[in-house]
């Protein structure tokens, strides 16, 4: 599927088990992946089926049972500073003590050698990026939902990272939020050249957004369908949704998270 | 105290959107509370006046008051405050130091955790008074035995809300912080101190009362200055009106020590307060 040599994060391998109550529980049971730089890979999945663990070891975060993650060839062990985890829980995530522009620097000022006035600069100039000029000395719990996931943006983007793993960003704002979320991660995406992987449950949502979807089997996780997504760049809301080929990436996914879940598509006749 | 609760009742009284000021009816009104002491002082000053209570050991209030006043203005009250409260804040400022620190390594390192654990366990059910005569023995009975004893009696709530402070961190925050290459003690001192606070404040407002009462008990044990010597050395010296007036002040101080603690944490817990009222709805 993807050229091996070219890829930018490799995952080889990856297992994951929890302890639980009476034994243990797999959540990822050999997961095999490599990712090119520059593209914009969501995984979708039916819940538990170890979406998040899977990011989370990504990012560093968690340790896998077996297996490794390679970013460049290098493995990943704690958080390597290229990569940038947005969490689902912006609520949580932000720093209720900090405003949005202390938040939009935390990752500055916790980085190396950058003078004031450069973290300033940045800081102002990230907060513009994601339309939040005027609210720098506003408490993230002040501003609405889609307001504070894109301030965790900023935040992330901050720091220049070359990878953005979002762990279901958009589940907890509006429909109509969410496509305003949706278009401006799509225009960060393509002007700083990330590299993206998204998890979402969403699988529109996913189709739309990426250059690639990665459906995950239900629990323990294991890579059930990868689709390049070749739809046309730039996208856009109504008519790219309302393309063949768009339909058609939407309709094999469904079939694949149908078939897994033993859902039924259609209603008896 | 009484008045955050005070407050948060009005919030709740007052209707949505509606913003109708209506004058709050005497029965709900901090003027009550207010009522309710003027009125017990002036049955005590019945009571004195009629003689139905021995004029020697409990004098008519307005006398009480007078002398108050009398030991205000002639500067011997605000003279053995001083000391006090040079104690006082001594020992409150350094046991707090102190129970911070080690409530936040407890909190934060495993190791210091089964350390101290079992020792903070023994040495916290002791009752302050009970160990004074051991410090005397180390000490002396100077402000250096008076300091130790606040710090020491200050010491423990603070450590115990600071460690379940760093406990019930959310572990989304410190995540977070992970992912943008914060660990270590950088993790302890950028994120885990700024969200234990409020449990802090609440440990902090514990020891204050308490460092309160162990200055007036050190100082009637063994001192020749302070308040509570004052206190204890006027009921000997059968000043009983001198003796109610040192009472009376210890009342204006540990009111006037509790606004002004209530001022600053909610000025510096003002983003806490925000966020669980956000959290709420």
């Amino acid at each position: 599927m993807t050229d091996p040599a070219r890829s930018f994060l490799r995952i080889r391998g990856l297992c994951k088990a929890f302890a639980a109550p009476g034994g243990t529980t797999v959540a990822l049971n050999g997961v095999d992946l490599d990712i090119e730089r520059g593209s914009f890979v969501s995984i979708v999945g039916p819940s538990g089926c170890g979406k998040s663990t899977l990011l989370q070891i990504m990012a560093g975060l968690v340790a896998p049972t077996s297996g490794a993650v390679f970013l460049d060839d290098r493995k990943v062990e704690t958080p390597p500073p290229s990569v940038i985890y947005v969490f689902q829980q912006y609520t949580r995530s932000l720093f209720p003590w900090k405003t949005v522009e202390r938040n939009v620097a935390f990752g500055l000022e916790s980085r190396e050698s950058l003078s004031r006035q450069a973290i300033a600069a940045r800081t102002q100039e990230l907060i513009g990026l994601v339309k939040l000029t005027g609210f720098e000395q506003h408490y993230p719990w002040q501003l609405s939902g889609g307001m504070q996931q894109r301030v965790a943006i900023a935040r992330a983007l901050a720091c220049r990272p070359a990878v953005l793993l979002m762990d279901e960003p958009f589940s907890a704002v509006d429909a109509l939020t969410r496509v305003g979320l949706q278009e401006l991660v799509r225009s960060l995406w393509r002007e700083l050249g990330l590299t993206v992987v998204f998890v979402t449950h969403d699988v529109d949502e996913g189709v739309y957004l990426s250059t690639r979807v990665v459906a995950l089997t239900r629990a323990p996780g294991a890579v059930a369908a990868d689709l390049p997504i070749e739809l046309p760049h730039p996208r856009n809301q109504i008519t790219t949704r309302e393309l063949p080929q768009y339909l058609d990436y939407r309709g094999r996914l469904l079939a694949q998270l149908f078939a897994d879940e033993g859902l039924v598509a259609a209603e008896p006749a | 105290m009484s008045d955050t609760l005070g407050t948060e009742r009005a919030a709740l009284a007052a209707p949505a959107g509606k913003p109708t000021r209506r004058r709050a009816a005497l029965w709900e009104s901090r003027w009550l509370g207010v009522g309710f002491i003027a009125a017990l002082l002036v049955l005590w000053e019945i009571a004195a006046a009629s003689g139905m209570m021995p004029a020697m050991s409990f004098p008519r209030m307005s006398a009480i008051l007078v002398t108050w006043w009398d030991l205000i203005i002639s500067g011997e009250l605000p003279g053995e405050l001083v000391p006090s409260l040079w104690r006082m804040f001594a020992g409150y400022f350094i046991g707090v130091a102190l129970g911070v620190l080690v409530g936040l390594l407890m909190g934060y390192v495993r190791f210091f955790y089964t350390l101290l654990e079992p020792i903070t366990e023994v040495l916290r059910p002791i009752p302050s008074p009970a160990y004074l005569p051991i410090v005397i023995l180390f000490l002396g009975i100077d402000d250096q035995m008076k300091i130790f004893m606040i710090a020491f009696a200050s010491f423990f709530p603070v450590l115990l809300n600071t460690y379940s402070g760093v406990r019930s961190v959310d572990p989304v925050q410190l995540q977070t912080a992970r992912t943008f290459g914060v660990a270590g003690w950088k993790l302890l001192w950028q994120i885990v101190l700024p969200a234990s606070s409020p449990y802090i404040f609440t440990g902090m407002r514990v020891s204050l009362a308490v460092a309160l009462i162990v200055m007036v008990i050190s100082e009637m044990v063994a001192a020749s200055s302070g308040i509570g010597y004052f206190i204890l050395s006027a009921q000997r010296g059968f000043k009983i009106r001198e003796m109610f007036a040192g009472v009376l002040t210890l009342a204006a101080l540990g009111y006037v020590l509790n606004r002004l603690f209530l001022a600053i944490e909610n000025r510096v817990l003002a983003w806490h307060y925000g966020y669980t009222q956000q959290q709420r709805n």
